[in-house]
């Protein structure tokens, strides 16, 4: 086989973080398993933060994350790129600086060599954007190829953004648009045309270094990047870790050209997981049906979403979508 | 009645099928056996401005759409 001849996305049922066991089967094995509390470790994964924060107890905190998913597009070095880009946002959602990284490979034999090669490539040249080394890594063969990153970074332990920490009052930015989980199923399903797919592919590649960078000139009360859970899933982690409500207004929101296909049934299987999970924690009342599927849909490699108090906001290159307001029997309101 | 078995299948196949046998025929069963198929085949029916209706069969569903 030759290289030109793979279509990366037609060996893999699901894509990107549509691939996502659903949140709420996590959930329940998580709670059946016995924690050992370590007084060093300052948010594990009882609060659904995006990394692991370790108190090195010189004023430095280390973070871990680990993400890695099959391929959403077919150019194996744009997927390698999109995959590191989103490893590493698990670090800049938290406040943090990446630092070194390890690959997790999965890699079918029957695939050309020069794939791997490519998606490798791909990432190194990304994680070098983001002052990130890839410093080795494992690879198992598998019938449908993976690929990510196990990100290390390192922040001011002072100074380390959480779910938790949203205030009344406070403005509620995102830094990317949404739609890439609804974008790349139209792709899946040769439907999207190619402006949709470049803007969408554009999108995943960012760093959300830039944005994180700009953060950190505000203050920042609670941070956590829009992944497989949805805007709204997000959001609910946030909201229900700081004890309030996330109001967001569905005009205010920036839509990909590509969230468009949501209308025509081009909806990742996420999705409805993720409204099966959040159930009645979301009031999403107010939203059309296609209203509800962009905003319960999975994103791979979004923005960050802030929660920072008003006069902050224009600091950041991003949208205004909402804001908190004290609990009122729902984690998040979209209207 | 023209009928298009997607069970087994996951999105977005479910719906590229109904596409393309929407062309061929006006009218068409499809069945499904899972629910992202089964709200995603009827999201597409219905942009295609057709009358969609679905009736479950034991662990899948019978999407008619006219």
């Amino acid at each position: 086989m030759e290289e030109g001849d793979v279509r990366l996305t037609d060996l893999v049922r699901s894509s990107g973080c549509n691939a996502k066991l659903p949140p709420g089967d996590l959930d329940s094995v998580l709670r059946s398993l016995p924690s050992f509390p370590d007084p060093a470790i300052l948010a594990g994964y009882e609060t659904a933060d995006d990394a692991f924060v370790y108190d090195l107890g010189d004023g430095r905190a280390m973070l871990q994350t680990v993400d890695f998913f099959p391929p959403m597009v077919d150019d194996p070095q744009l997927f390698g790129e999109i995959a590191a880009a989103n490893a590493i946002s698990d670090i800049y959602a938290m406040g943090g600086e990446p630092s070194v990284a390890l690959s997790i490979v999965c890699f079918p034999s029957c695939l050309p060599l020069s794939v791997l090669h490519d998606i490798m490539l791909g990432a190194i040249g990304k994680a070098r954007e983001a002052g990130c080394t890839i410093a080795g890594g494992h690879t198992i063969s598998d019938r449908e190829p993976k690929f990510g990153l196990a990100v290390t970074g390192f922040a001011d332990s002072g100074h380390v953004w959480q779910n938790r920490g949203a205030r009344e009052g406070d403005a509620v930015v995102l830094t990317k648009k949404l739609g890439t989980g609804i974008t790349m199923t139209a792709l899946k399903g040769r439907e999207a045309d190619a402006g949709s797919v470049e803007e969408a592919v554009e999108s995943m590649r960012t760093l959300n270094r830039k944005a994180c960078s700009q953060a950190r000139r505000c203050r920042i009360h609670a941070a956590t990047d829009v992944t497989g859970f949805s805007l709204v899933g997000h959001a609910s982690e946030m909201a229900t870790a700081s004890g309030v409500t996330i109001e967001l207004s569905f005009g205010s929101l920036p839509l990909l050209e590509g969230a468009r296909y949501a209308e025509l049934g081009f909806i990742p299987e996420g999705r409805y997981t993720n409204e099966d999970f959040l159930g009645s924690k979301a009031d999403l009342s107010a939203l059309s049906q296609l209203e509800r599927d962009i905003v319960l849909s999975p994103e791979t490699s979004g923005g960050l979403l802030l929660s920072l108090p008003e006069e902050d906001a224009h600091l950041v290159d991003g949208w205004v979508i909402g804001h908190v307001s004290g609990y009122s029997g729902k984690a998040v309101a979209v209207r | 009645m023209k009928e298009l078995d997607c069970r087994g299948l996951s999105c977005p196949e479910p719906v590229v099928m109904t596409k393309k046998a929407l062309m061929e025929s006006a009218e068409l069963d499809v069945l499904v056996d899972n629910r992202a198929s089964l709200e995603n085949v009827k999201r597409y029916a219905s942009a295609m401005k057709k009358a969609v209706d679905a009736v479950q069969e034991g662990s899948s569903w019978r999407i008619s759409i006219r």
